[in-house]
């Protein structure tokens, strides 16, 4: 897995192999919305109902979620809860952490159950995990050849300059 | 920790507001949210109190425009300033691509911008950062207010290091877009360095 400190890429290659896994998901699972956020964050693929969601702010708070029971959890002396759930009137969201990294989250409503979503998540937690590996491995090949293919490396004071005109 | 998207050909950087309670970390962030096109701006979210004292965060997506043909996207995060949210401050600075250190000018608030200041090293160091390899800008906040510490005093105390530092006032935005400006440059040099 990724250092702390290490950016986080994302190749065209990992996306395609990420979306075919979560839209499996979705459909095996019956759920409305799936989306993968880094623990930073940062949103890394959607899928679903997702046009009347805001997806960014969605994705801040799961990641400040997990943050704080992960927080919760080390009080108490364990290393992270790796299973969130919230069961709402309609709607229910279940969250769970993949390769202690990367957050998977689930919403669905009663077209599934609980059970049927942690059983499709269990299952697919493990394949997301061996792409976010390949992916771990590609970006730290490339790390070791700095700017080699990196699209930053050529940016001038200018460009920075034009983005605040 | 920036997140690089080749797929939708994204960079989005995270940006923490820290400093003392009351300095204005929110502040800077509703004037840059009120006087930001619709286009460029997601949802504000604030965690706050029934008091309007931050509880957890407050969170801005900003995006800025195009380099080099990725979409350049800014997320810029508040930290509860109280002394006792320490457990939750901590965690917003996780994946943190750059800091603006917001302190309050006023007399009665040196002891407190130093103390919060020592407590950003000592929260960066326990995530494994160090303040002095990251993006690190000073802002010094409420110039406006009668009873300011010059700010060679607050310099001298605050920046011994010599970062990049700015006078404002948040409340009339004075300084605010320019603190923003002078941070995610940093943040994109960093960038280019491979940072």
């Amino acid at each position: 897995m990724l250092g702390p400190q290490s950016s986080l890429v994302m190749y065209d290659e990992e996306y395609k192999r990420i979306m075919v896994l979560i839209e499996k998901l979705i459909r095996e699972s019956n759920s409305k919305v799936i989306f993968l956020v880094d623990k930073n964050g940062q949103l890394i693929a959607a899928t679903g109902e997702t046009e009347h969601l805001d997806t960014t702010s969605l994705a801040s708070l799961t990641a400040g979620n997990i943050a704080a029971t992960g927080g919760l959890a080390k009080l108490i002396g364990e290393k992270e809860f790796s299973i969130l759930f919230h069961e709402g009137e309609k709607d229910n969201i279940h969250i769970s952490i993949i390769g202690g990294r990367v957050i998977l989250v689930v919403i669905f409503d009663e077209r599934s159950s609980l059970g049927l979503v942690r059983l499709r998540v269990k299952k697919a937690s493990k394949e997301l995990e061996v792409v976010f590996d390949d992916l771990a491995r590609k970006s730290e090949s490339h790390a070791e050849s700095p700017g080699v293919d990196s699209p930053f490396a050529e940016i001038t004071d200018d460009d920075i300059d034009n983005l605040f005109n | 920790m920036s997140f690089i998207n080749y797929a939708s050909r994204e960079i989005n950087c995270k940006i923490v507001y820290y400093g003392p309670g009351l300095c204005g970390k929110t502040t800077n962030l509703q004037f840059i949210y009120n006087k930001t096109a619709q286009e460029a701006k997601g949802k504000m979210i604030s965690l706050a109190t029934e008091t309007e004292r931050t509880l957890f965060f407050d969170f801005l997506p900003l995006a800025l425009g195009e380099i080099r043909g990725f979409k350049t996207r800014f997320h810029l995060y508040t930290v509860p300033g109280q002394v006792f949210y320490d457990a939750s401050r901590k965690l917003i600075l996780k994946g943190v691509d750059g800091v603006v250190f917001v302190a309050d000018s006023q007399e009665e608030r040196l002891d407190a911008n130093i103390e919060s200041l020592e407590n950003l090293k000592d929260n960066l160091e326990e995530q494994g950062y160090q303040l002095e390899k990251l993006p690190f800008i000073i802002q010094y906040n409420k110039r406006d207010l009668p009873n300011c510490t010059p700010v060679e005093e607050l310099r001298k105390l605050l920046n011994p290091e010599g970062v990049p530092d700015l006078e404002a006032c948040a409340t009339s935005g004075e300084g605010i877009f320019e603190t923003l400006k002078m941070v995610a440059k940093l943040v994109l040099i960093d960038l280019k360095k491979g940072g």
